[in-house]
């Protein structure tokens, strides 16, 4: 197809190619950034939590009560729980993977005299939190049992400086560990907090995500030897098999009310409901990108038919000149096919430096990373096919003009 | 002469439906998207006291006694160095605020005990906020002095526990105590709950939650403190608490102030006031830092923990983009139309019309499809407002369409058409009558 003749005719409707190729452009530039931006969120809302999700339900009920027989009163309550058939583990936590609410962050040391912590990282605590939560070991050991001590202990010893009531261990994800010592083994290595206290790395996980503040790092999470109360804000996780979660639950309410009728329960849940809470603006944002995505695909379709349409009209009488010199029908299909292809073209390629353009825009201000190269020639292929099945039917149209036209005056 | 031009742009759209219903679908899509985004940006980045704001600030001072805290002072303050301020009385009126929860129980009402937001504060805070009661008043100055177990309580929980009615004199009983009502608000929802704003630096602009309802219970920040010490949220605390310790004695920043100043030269000797306190905190060894203080003003502390969720700003964006693309649409369709017309542009012409009388029928016509645009993108907007409304957001239930947005959908659907038309419209008036004659 010779596209001399096409150019020298669209230089006679500059104006309107030039819409065509701006409305091109600009479709292809805001397409490809909205896929990136639904890309990121479909990402982050797939985020490996690293426990057994479809196998938790969470209790929490609200801190009432004294003090002082909290310990005694988490242990009956844990024993009660464990009795409810079906039951594999129960501990009482602060906090789970990709929650909203309160978490527990710190700065972490690698030498005591840094000025600059090293990396901000949540801790989660908990008797048998890790066997709870489903984490995989894949390095070194969970805690013993007496290396445990509980909260309120731990900040005494802080407070009056006797080490032997803080916990001497700690176990890491693997991605911490790759953070801080990459490319080496983190069992046995050290961490200081806060005015340097150190402590040693006694295993490590293969993944553990921490509850919210993801962009310090989705993965920097520790797991300490500090047992929990619910007066300290802890709630009640409780391990079974997916389809008992339910039933669980329910005993679980009976039970915990029925050793005392007065508790408040102010959460009562499955791991997988608290999950999708905490990704509800995530999948509403999802899907009104890709909503926004393909109403402006049907539109620029729908403008390319339009004005397709119209220079067909406008050109009735030239093809029916060019149908009476001898072109066939396949030659006028190809010419308008041809035409919109060149402008697609054009359109493509400026759209890809505004794609590029409004990338540079959005990383500024939403902290995206840049726009994968993948993107220009997928966004392109997609403007082509577009632009290919718009022009289709108005070419035909064209096509089907009889070569009588060209001898009536219009 | 207006008659005229709109019988002629109602015969030419009629004559290509299909032409005519993509334009008008177009812009309406186009505004439709822009309004749904605009109303819910406007609702959320007003001002949520416009009679006041003006006038209120937010001090701040930094209570680390460590001289590597952050480069910012706390969002929050510490218990000494609030009460200190505040109690200086040196501002026009100061509220000292603090949050906690507290079990809920009202005798004589058959309902499970629930956990109520307790917003613990001075009595300043109910006219320094102008905040509106239906039943009674706020507590007094003496009242807070004196400890007085008295409570202030949402029209949402009065209308829960008592139906509505006027509850003034009735008995709450919270945790071990009881507190009597003595005044209930009027249905008060600012937006954002801008008191209650802090930390919106740390949420990685999933700021949703600023917008929720107000707290069910207001109860003076002294009896609160009576009845439960240890039931306030804190924010953050410089090192780690004494497990025994209230809060009052902790190293933890947890309760907040505001002042108003009515004139600005009270607010300069305000901003010395603090300076100056911070200062003294200084050589008294209690401050690290006795520079790092701020005032800010209401509008300026919200600008500065960005409330409008980061999502909200994107999604107008987005908007605005796709009402672009629809506006260029708009555009190659008008061209395509109005020159195809070019005999009939021609004819007119010739007879003696001016290229001004066929520019504004040109964009009489674009005006005309901007307005049914409008009237579709104002079924758009409503309906793109009942999905933000059954969003899982904590302002969906604020979300309406008001007077001045409804009138903002017209003015803007009609004015992107015109802009549409504006080109086509010139390319037509420009058209030489002679040669559209001799083409006929």
């Amino acid at each position: 197809m010779d596209i001399l003749p096409i150019l020298s005719t669209l230089r006679r409707h500059k104006i309107t190619a030039w819409l065509l190729i701006l409305e091109i452009a600009l479709t292809c530039a805001i397409v490809c950034n909205a896929v990136f931006l639904v890309s990121q969120r479909l990402e982050r809302m797939n985020l490996p939590s690293g426990i057994a999700e479809h196998e938790l339900v969470q209790v929490q009920l609200a801190n009432i009560g004294n003090r002082s027989d909290a310990e005694a009163r988490a242990k009956t309550d844990l024993a009660a729980l464990r009795q409810i058939p079906g039951v594999t583990q129960v501990a009482l936590v602060f906090q789970m993977p990709f929650t909203d609410g309160g978490s527990s962050n710190s700065g972490i040391k690698l030498d005591p005299q840094q000025r600059e912590d090293t990396a901000d990282v949540t801790q989660y605590m908990g008797e048998n939190l890790l066997s709870t939560l489903g984490t995989k070991l894949v390095a070194g050991r969970d805690f013993r049992p007496d290396e445990f001590v509980n909260l309120d202990t731990a900040v005494a010893a802080l407070h009056t400086g006797d080490l032997k009531g803080l916990p001497q261990v700690l176990v890491v994800t693997q991605a911490l560990a790759d953070r801080l010592w990459p490319g080496q083994s983190a069992l046995g290595k050290q961490i200081y907090l806060g005015q340097g206290l150190a402590f040693r790395v006694v295993g490590v996980v293969a993944h553990l995500a921490r509850p919210n503040r993801l962009s310090k790092g989705v993965e920097y999470s520790t797991v300490w030897p500090i047992s929990m109360n619910v007066s300290q804000g802890a709630s009640f996780l409780i391990r079974c098999a997916p389809q008992e979660r339910e039933r669980v639950l329910k005993s679980a309410l009976a039970a915990l009310k029925q050793l005392d009728p007065n508790r408040v329960v102010l959460q009562k849940r499955t791991y997988d409901e608290a999950r999708h809470a905490f990704f509800a603006n995530d999948r509403a944002m999802t899907g009104i990108l890709v909503g926004v995505c393909l109403a402006l695909l049907i539109v620029t379709a729908l403008g390319i038919v339009g004005l397709a349409s119209f220079w067909v009209a406008q050109r009735r009488r030239t093809i029916g000149v060019r149908r009476a010199l001898g072109a066939t029908r396949a030659n006028i299909l190809h010419y308008f096919q041809t035409e919109n292809f060149l402008l697609a073209t054009l359109g493509i390629v400026l759209g890809m430096v505004l794609a590029y353009g409004i990338n540079l825009f959005l990383m500024m201000h939403y902290e995206l990373p840049r726009l994968p190269v993948i993107y220009f020639p997928v966004g392109a292929a997609l403007l082509w096919v577009i632009g290919q099945i718009a022009v289709f039917g108005p070419a035909l149209r064209a096509a089907a003009v009889p070569p009588v036209v060209a001898t009536r005056s219009v | 002469m207006f008659a005229y031009y709109l019988d002629l742009a109602a015969r030419s759209l009629k004559r290509n439906k299909v032409l005519t219903a993509l334009m008008v679908l177009a812009i309406a899509v186009g505004i439709g998207a822009s309004m749904t985004t605009l109303t819910v940006m406007h609702l959320l980045s007003c001002d949520p006291l416009p009679t006041r704001s003006g006038t209120l600030f937010f001090p701040q001072v930094d209570p680390n006694p460590y001289p590597d805290g952050p480069s910012l002072p706390y969002d929050m303050m510490d218990y000494r160095s609030a009460v200190d301020l505040w109690s200086a009385h040196r501002a026009d009126r100061q509220a000292l605020i603090a949050h906690g929860q507290l079990k809920l129980t009202a005798p004589q009402v058959n309902l499970p005990p629930l956990m109520a937001q307790v917003l613990s504060t001075t009595s300043e805070f109910f006219p320094m906020f102008d905040v509106p009661f239906r039943y009674g008043h706020g507590w007094s100055a003496q009242d807070d002095a004196s400890r007085a177990r008295v409570a202030v309580i949402s029209a949402d929980l009065n209308n829960k526990l008592f139906n509505g009615a006027d509850s003034v004199g009735r008995t709450l009983r919270l945790k071990d105590s009881d507190v009597r009502i003595v005044g209930v608000l009027d249905a008060w929802r600012p937006s954002p709950q801008f008191y209650d704003v802090a930390g919106g630096r740390f949420d990685d602009g999933q700021t949703g939650d600023f917008y929720g309802r107000t707290e069910d219970v207001f109860l003076p920040l002294n009896s609160s403190s009576d009845i439960n010490p240890v039931g306030f949220n804190f924010f953050t605390c410089w090192s780690m608490p004494q497990s025994d310790a209230t809060l009052q004695t902790s190293p933890c920043v947890w309760m907040t102030l505001w002042v108003q100043l009515d004139s600005p030269a009270k607010v300069r000797s305000y901003r010395q006031f603090v300076a100056d306190y911070a200062a003294l905190q200084k050589s008294a060894g209690r401050f690290a830092r006795a520079d790092n203080t701020q005032l800010r003003s209401l509008m300026g502390w919200l600008d500065f923990n960005h409330v409008v969720p980061s999502d909200v700003r994107l999604q107008m964006w987005v908007a605005f983009a796709f009402l672009l693309i629809c506006l260029f649409n708009t555009v190659g369709l008008l061209l395509a139309k109005f020159l195809r017309r070019s005999g009939e542009i021609g004819v007119r012409r010739a007879l003696g019309a001016s290229r001004a009388a066929i520019m504004a029928q040109c964009l009489f016509e674009a005006g005309l499809i901007g307005l049914l645009g409008g009237i579709g993108g104002l079924l758009l907007t409503l309906l793109g407002l009942w999905l933000v409304r059954r969003q899982p957001v904590a302002y969906a239930d604020l979300v309406h369409l008001d007077t001045a947005m409804f009138l903002a959908t017209f003015a803007l659907a009609i004015a992107a058409s015109l802009l549409a038309g504006l080109l086509p419209a010139i390319r037509a008036s420009r058209m030489a009558p002679g040669l559209q004659l001799k083409m006929t």
